[in-house]
């Protein structure tokens, strides 16, 4: 609560200076403004970010490293008797003490040292916030005088103030790259510590997957099999079952969309079919759960077919009815792309209109095409919540539709739900799988993107 | 004599092409009709899905009650008679709910039937008399109609989901249940009503006690933070990339990457989260805060893309007439192109917007699938999301929920309606064409 009242009085004093130099800009041009080097606003925004700029950086880097800090001194601290403690242990302590200086409720035996401890850390996080405090507020001030004793008509205030703006503007841009190399950093990192639990090889050529390792030394069945064949089986099935529905739904509409349909079924007909590219995953794993899956099962109970109620046909079904907006919009694109001179020139050798399509048109917009539905296979595979609803729990190495298999996506999320601990190497699997899941839409997305680009370009 | 040979000659050819023809234009009415086969095969499966969950879900927004005639004996209630609140909210009400349904059945005297019977009524009956009774304590001593909220298998009987027809051992209503149902349908003592629960409470494991209240809040509070954060960034990017970055190696990799964003699995979005945001930052999990902040980064590529495209369609004149009257470069954009493309951005940043509302699979990496009960006050307290609730309900075994499922679902997507509904106003209201 605190803090928020210490940011509010960052802002105020901000807008203050806002006020205060534009104010002062006006008075040391003697009311004529235009002998400033820049309008006075800009005078303003100077002083308001000399001002909140450094009081702002140094409130976010404290709140970043004051936990850290202020639990390292806390450790260094600590009486000998549990410094010497094994890690978790000692993690468990300090856990206990923190709670206890938040005036938490606390389980198990507290020795009067960790109450000590807690008073001191308590004690501690109160004046090391007090003392921030008052240097980030002495720091604001400091900023807002010096900024305005720097006004003058000869200030180049604008040209600062745009430094400052595009300065902002490409760390904004480069978000974007962190946020790359983050998830690639996360997940090398994580799956480097599972490799080195299991082999690579094991992973990556290991035709059984049961991830539950021993929580207790020689307990019966646990020693975990973590290879990813299986998994990665299931999903290719699963998104072979979804573009067998995707690919001719989505391309046949498409053709249809761009070649026949008048002005006003487009009009209709597009923003409805582009509905289901908008509809929640989740709903539609519902959907797959709740509608498809048993009306499969019934109808294979009726034709005496042993049909599984989470079988790879009802998910991968459903995915390929989300995946048919992603082919047939971006494929309408590329059709409508395809120059009209084209269809003209086999119109006036004879050819009949779907003659056209088929001879002509197609073949120019097939790489386009070839592109949307690499898209739209790497949407499949990455797909979750479909699969995590509508398909099963055990892997299971089979080409069988009828039977149920599990995903990569459907493991990650069982593997990472409820409780964790980051050393076993079942929670750290599911991030060896992302990875995978990474590397693999990745490429199917640089290929995709490369080839709709390339094609672009050629009749643009 | 012309005339006789032009129509001799006809006679004569030997019709091939007439044949081929046929067969050709029969392809090409087959060709036609797939095409248009595909795009009702598509049509029709959203309707099939969109008639699925209405057909289940509209059912949620009623809920059946029974009326009680219950005596606010004094005695019980307040023994003191001084009307002390605390005493007041410390009465045996669920002996009092109790003993009013068994009065209603004064023939059920064996304790096993006597059981069966208040299971009839719901385990919030209680919270209903004590909100009356704290609401007007002039009601002590006296006889009222009550209407209490009926049980979710009572609810789901009388809504027809659990048939008579099925045999007894595979109903969650026994025969002897039906009996007493009758009875309170004769009697006008069952009644539908509008379902407000649904709307204003949180999560339960008592399905006619379920709500989507808390979800929608943590949903809304999610977004909050989700927009607060992607779309200053997004915007600026969008501006950096457009008008000022040189075309260079560097600006053509964020390029790439932006685009490759916009295709990375959701999931793995949600694993980013938890390796960095939780187990790294320390941040709390369960927290919109986490949430928004992922889907935050999930929904920047769409924003940057939209914003750029909108920015490009701003005709270079603008930006030229700028610069000649002296505006410094960020001078034109700020005054100039910026605003003529915010409706485009806004449109973006909406649709953007919508896509994290509806998103679940990052969000169940960061532990935002916890059963909350109470409604989150706050961006760092243990929230869950619309459609997380949707999920955790699809999971529920019981008949009941199923109905709250596809009405949270129905609820779900009336939101996404109005928001794309407004970008496409939007649009339609602010764009120029050049």
């Amino acid at each position: 609560m605190s803090l928020l009242i210490l940011a509010a009085t960052l802002l105020l004093l901000t807008l203050a200076g806002y006020y205060m130099g534009r104010g002062r800009s006006v008075a040391v041009s003697g009311g004529s403004t235009h002998r400033l080097h820049s309008r006075p606003q800009y005078y303003g925004v100077y002083v308001a970010l000399w001002c909140g700029m450094p009081s702002f950086l140094l409130l976010a880097l404290w709140l970043a490293l004051e936990p850290q800090i202020v639990e390292m001194i806390l450790v260094s601290n600590l009486p000998s008797n549990i410094l010497e403690l094994s890690e978790d242990q000692k993690a468990l302590v300090i856990n206990q003490i923190t709670h206890l200086a938040l005036g938490g409720i606390v389980g198990g035996n507290i020795t009067p040292e960790m109450e000590a401890a807690a008073r001191d850390y308590a004690a501690m996080r109160q004046t090391g916030f007090a003392a921030m405090a008052v240097l980030v507020l002495c720091i604001a001030i400091a900023g807002l005088a010096l900024g305005r004793k720097r006004i003058a008509t000869t200030l180049r205030a604008r040209n600062q103030v745009e430094t400052v703006v595009s300065a902002v503007m490409i760390v904004a841009s480069t978000i974007a790259i962190a946020t790359t190399v983050g998830i690639v950093l996360s997940l090398l990192f994580e799956a480097s510590r599972f490799f080195t639990k299991v082999p690579v090889t094991d992973f990556l050529f290991g035709l059984q997957w049961s991830p539950q390792t021993a929580l207790r030394e020689g307990q019966v069945g646990g020693s975990g099999a973590f290879g990813m064949l299986p998994l990665f089986a299931g999903t290719l099935l699963i998104t072979f079952i979804a573009m067998c529905v995707a690919v001719p739904v989505g391309l046949y509409s498409a053709i249809y969309m761009s070649e026949y349909a008048g002005p006003r079924m487009r009009a209709v007909a597009k923003p409805i079919l582009e509905v289901l590219a908008g509809i929640p995953t989740v709903v539609y794993g519902f959907f797959a759960a709740l509608t498809v899956a048993p009306f499969f099962r019934n109808t294979g109970q009726a034709l005496s077919l042993d049909v599984s109620s989470e079988s790879a046909l009802a998910a991968g079904m459903v995915i390929g009815i989300m995946s048919i907006p992603f082919v047939s919009s971006l494929s309408d694109d590329v059709m409508n792309s395809v120059p009209q001179t084209l269809r003209d020139g086999a119109y006036a050798l004879g050819a009949t209109k779907s003659e056209t399509i088929k001879q002509v048109v197609l073949p120019a917009a097939l790489p386009g095409i070839v592109g949307s539905v690499l898209l739209a296979v790497s949407r499949a595979i990455g797909e979750t919540m479909i699969v995590v609803m509508a398909a099963g729990l055990a892997a299971n190495l089979t080409a069988n539709p009828l039977e149920a298999v599990t995903t990569v996506t459907v493991q990650i999320v069982t593997l990472l739900v409820g409780d964790q601990e980051f050393d076993s190497a079942k929670t750290l699997s599911a991030f060896a799988l992302g990875l995978m899941l990474f590397v693999v839409t990745l490429t199917l997305n640089v290929i995709a993107l490369r080839v709709v680009r390339k094609y672009r370009e050629k009749y643009d | 004599m012309t005339e006789m040979s032009a129509s001799a000659t006809q006679i004569q050819r030997p019709d091939l092409s007439g044949k081929r023809l046929k067969r050709r234009y029969a392809a090409e009415a087959r060709f036609r009709l797939y095409g248009l086969i595909a795009v009702f095969a598509a049509l029709g499966t959203l309707v099939l899905l969109l008639f699925s969950i209405i057909s289940n879900g509209y059912t949620a927004f009623a809920q059946h009650h029974i009326a009680l005639e219950v005596t606010f004996d004094e005695a019980e209630i307040d023994p003191t008679g001084e009307r002390d609140p605390q005493v007041l909210r410390r009465a045996n009400y669920q002996g009092i709910a109790r003993s009013s349904l068994r009065n209603a059945f004064p023939e059920v005297t064996e304790r096993r039937e006597r059981r069966a019977l208040t299971a009839l009524m719901s385990g919030s009956a209680d919270q209903t008399l004590r909100e009356l009774v704290m609401a007007n304590p002039d009601v002590i001593g006296t006889t009222q109609r009550v209407w209490v909220k009926a049980s979710d298998e009572l609810d789901s009987f009388m809504k027809g989901h659990i048939s008579r027809d099925v045999p007894e051992s595979d109903r969650r209503i026994k025969d002897r249940d039906i009996v007493w149902i009758d009875q309170l349908i004769a009697a006008g003592n069952i009644e539908s009503q509008f379902n407000t629960t649904f709307f204003t409470a949180g999560d339960s494991r008592e399905p006619e006690q379920a709500g989507i209240w808390g979800a929608t809040v943590g949903s809304f509070l999610m977004l909050f933070v989700t927009l607060v954060l992607s779309f200053p960034i997004g915007v600026l990017s969008a501006i950096y990339l457009e008008e000022f970055a040189p075309k260079n190696r560097w600006t053509d990799l964020i390029e790439v990457n932006i685009n490759n964003l916009a295709a990375v699995p959701s999931i793995v979005f949600g694993l980013l989260g938890l390796a960095v945001f939780l187990n790294f930052f320390g941040l709390p999990r369960s927290a919109p805060l986490v949430g928004g902040m992922v889907l935050a980064l999930m929904t920047l590529p769409t924003i940057i893309i939209a914003a750029r495209a909108a920015l490009k369609a701003v005709p270079p004149s603008i930006r030229e007439a700028a610069l000649g009257v002296g505006a410094s470069k960020l001078q034109a954009v700020t005054h100039h192109v910026l605003p003529l493309a915010m409706p485009g951005i806004l449109t973006g940043t909406i649709l953007g917007a919508a896509q994290a509302l509806g998103e679940t699979a990052p969000l169940l990496m960061i532990g935002m699938v916890a059963f909350i009960v109470d409604i989150p006050g706050g961006f760092t307290d243990s929230a869950t999301a619309l459609p997380v609730q949707i999920y955790l309900w699809a999971d529920s075994p019981e008949r009941a929920f199923v109905e709250k499922t596809s009405a949270a679902i129905m609820v779900l997507l009336a939101f996404l309606v109005v928001m794309n509904a407004v970008a496409v106003l939007l649009r339609k209201r602010f764009e120029r064409r050049w």
